[in-house]
């Protein structure tokens, strides 16, 4: 799969880039989830495991929550907590 | 199968012979166990067929399916679904019941005599690290990749023998909805009655609490079988770019739930006419057969008439449960969810709340048990805490009663609306109006939690199968109909008894004098500021068993076929009953708790009396005060 980054926007400057900042279709690959234990290891369960690739997908209308492609499934993620899981 | 050639399918001739000769033959237990999403349900309605049954486990709210399978020779295996999961580590309810019946920690069920291990294939090296803790166990396990169809067709690859030898158990590809390449279950299954005992696992497992260990493992044993990960599932891409797409897919989630309405009574109808007349008829022929008078009303007024004004309700409850199958097997629901869960967040709620809330138009029993794929505890008890306000199937005849009594036939909006309907919907809207805003009361206060994290994995689309949609509407058919033939049975008995008695001169008394009119008169007052009498009350007394019953009870006391279509029972409640008192008691069933089953239902689920006390008290009490100030209001304008 092709790891793609995106500049730096001047607001993200200094910050490291999220899941939510995937455009459609980009992927980017997991650094660590800022999560508390129990969301974390559920997520890691479902394929979200730092060094995996993850792409984005579709979302809801609205654009929340949206379906990531991890580890052979989709699973989808709400905002919150897309944007704990820290990218490279 | 020629998937199957190589696999070490003599592993299961070599298990060692029962112990002690002559033995009592005892259960031998099964577990299956595989993640969510891996078809086990599908496997073990394979297996088992119609040789099944729901139970709980004993303290805990987790409910496991319990089969059995016939093999050759007459012996028999009974095989226990266990609940999806990732890990055996146990956290949520449903790792610790896996965790527990696995390690012989269940109580009432003895450890399993081998375990079925279901993966999916075209998801193997994810699935794979489930092995690491099921195979730990030191139990005879066979290991079974589903969906080998799809792995094929997507053009996946796998040496099933190297991955046999890599893991140290007999490995079965398989596609359970097909039934292709099953045989080798069974044999496995043949060989687990033979009573194998436990072996220490001969492979290397990693640290089971590491899951990027796990993961990696995983890995490399899908790299030393020469595992070809299939292609991403096209038509699944291809769908979901319409069922989700920013316009349609909200287009399409509004079509498909008003879809489901509209067959549920429009479609539900002929049917529920044909049982209705059957009912009628057959009463007619039991009488002829019965020549006491008093044993002819017991049978046909009490007992038939009373519980046929339930059993009419089948056909609706099994079309709505036969579009929820559709929609969970095809695996649309999860992409419903997935649309729903803005608009349920703005109520405290998420997307997997929806599901419930759409299944308790039919049934809130139903309803709260599905509420078990919510994670977060606090969601789910606000679901389940209000799920009973949606407008389920046995509120409906009281409605059409009341309403066709009390509501003129006229028309509100030209031809397209009319006044009856108009009310009908009113009161649907009435419900979800009060579940929302209980659900909203309920999260900024005593079930506050930060929103929660939501994680729904969204399955491939896939056909749903005849075999399994049949299964689940047998399933609902058996309890539905063993709750009318036990509660709403036990009810109707009891109201005509109470109606027929005491005896005077050896005859029953006029109903003003039964012991049910004592009875409602007792509760008159606590009910007269809602505009109710107690003929009213009696109903309402037995409508807390179903709330169905209160029309069957109606029909009884005003001595009336109870039937909501009735003009007499319609004629006789307009002479008893101000304008007032009629949409007070509409506003009281939208309401009230009347339910015995739910009550049942939510104590099991939420594990004490605590919940579905304030669940009851809460609603009964919002009941009254409406039903009271619709009373008063309508008093005063009419």
């Amino acid at each position: 799969m092709q790891v793609s980054f995106k500049k730096k926007a001047p607001s993200n400057h200094g910050r490291a880039r999220n899941l939510t900042e995937l455009k459609p279709g980009e992927a980017g690959v997991l650094e660590k989830l800022d999560l508390p234990e129990d969301d974390a290891r559920r997520l890691m369960e479902l394929g979200f495991l730092p060094g995996h690739s993850i792409t984005r997908g579709l979302s809801a209308p609205g654009g929340d929550p949206r379906v990531f492609r991890v580890d052979g499934s989709e699973v989808a993620l709400r905002r919150e907590t897309a944007r704990r899981l820290i990218l490279k | 199968m020629g998937d199957c050639h190589g696999c070490p399918a003599n592993s299961l001739a070599t298990l060692p012979p029962p112990p002690g000769f002559g033995a009592p033959p005892r259960r031998h237990i099964v577990a299956i166990v595989g993640p969510p999403n891996s078809g086990k349900s599908t496997l073990f309605n394979r297996l088992t067929g119609l040789r099944q049954k729901v139970a709980n486990f004993p303290g805990v709210t987790v409910e496991h399916r319990m089969g059995r399978v016939k093999l050759e020779r007459g012996r028999d295996v009974f095989v226990v679904d266990l609940p999806g999961v990732y890990s055996l580590t146990p956290r949520t309810e449903d790792e610790r019941v896996t965790h527990d019946v696995l390690s012989g920690q269940m109580k009432d069920i003895p450890r399993p005599d081998a375990v079925l291990l279901i993966l999916d294939s075209t998801n193997l090296s994810r699935h794979l690290v489930l092995a690491a803790p099921v195979l730990s166990l030191g139990l005879p396990t066979l290991v079974i990749l589903n969906m080998a169809d799809d792995l094929k067709s997507r053009g996946g690859e796998l040496d099933v023998a190297e991955l046999a030898m890599q893991l140290g158990s007999p490995v079965a590809l398989v596609s359970a909805a097909k039934g292709v390449g099953l045989e080798k279950i069974f044999q496995f299954l043949s060989g687990a009655t033979l009573g194998a005992a436990p072996q220490a696992p001969l492979i290397q497992l990693p640290v089971i609490q590491d899951i990027p260990k796990c993961r990696a493992w995983a890995t490399s044993i899908g790299n030393k079988t020469g595992y070809q990960a299939p292609a991403p599932p096209l038509w699944t891409r291809r769908l979901d770019a319409f069922f989700l797409h920013p316009v349609a897919g909200p287009l399409v989630f509004l079509f498909v739930v008003l879809a489901v309405f509209q067959t549920i009574f429009k479609g539900a109808k002929p049917l529920m006419d044909a049982i209705d007349e059957a009912i009628k008829t057959s009463g007619h022929w039991i009488g002829h057969l019965l020549p006491n008078e008093a044993l002819r009303s017991l049978v046909v007024d009490g007992v038939w008439k009373g519980v046929g004004s339930v059993v009419i309700f089948l056909p609706q409850i099994l079309l709505l449960f036969l579009f929820i199958g559709i929609l969970e097997d095809s695996g649309y629901l999860a992409r419903a969810a997935l649309i729903a869960d803005r608009t349920m967040a703005r109520f405290g709620l998420q997307g997997k709340s929806f599901i419930p809330l759409l299944s308790a138009y039919a049934c809130a029993v139903p309803a709260i048990m599905a509420t078990r794929t919510i994670e977060s505890k606090r969601d789910r008890i606000a679901t389940i805490l209000i799920a009973p306000f949606m407008t389920c199937s046995a509120r409906l005849p009281v409605y059409i009663l009341i309403i066709g009594a009390f509501i003129p036939d006229r028309h509100v909006i030209g031809s397209f609306l009319g006044m009856q309907a108009a009310a009908m919907l009113g009161l649907y809207i009435l419900g979800f109006a009060a579940a929302m805003l209980t659900a909203r009361l309920l999260k900024s206060t005593v079930l506050k939690s930060r929103r929660s994290s939501f994680m729904l994995e969204m399955p491939p689309y896939r056909w749903p199968t005849v075999r399994s949609l049949a299964l689940r509407l047998v399933d609902r058919s058996k309890v539905f109909l063993y709750r009318a033939g036990t509660v709403i049975l036990g009810v109707a008995i009891v109201i005509w008894v109470l109606s027929n008695l005491p005896l005077n001169h050896g005859k029953p008394p006029a109903i003003e004098h039964s012991i049910t009119a004592g009875i409602g008169h007792f509760v008159e007052p606590a009910i007269k500021p809602l505009g109710f009498n107690w003929k009213i009350g009696i109903g309402l007394i037995t409508s807390l068993a179903a709330r169905e019953t209160m029309v069957s009870s109606l029909g009884t006391i005003y001595g009336i076929e109870g039937d909501e279509h009735s003009p007499g029972l319609q004629q006789a409640l307009r002479q008893d009953l101000t304008l007032g008192g009629a949409i007070g008691l509409l506003v009281f069933f939208a309401f009230a708790m009347q339910c015995m089953s739910t009550s049942a239902v939510v104590r099991r689920e939420t594990g004490g009396w605590f919940w579905p006390s304030v669940q009851f008290a809460y609603m009964t009490g919002l009941a009254y005060i409406c039903a009271f100030l619709a009373n008063r209001i309508v008093a005063f304008w009419s």
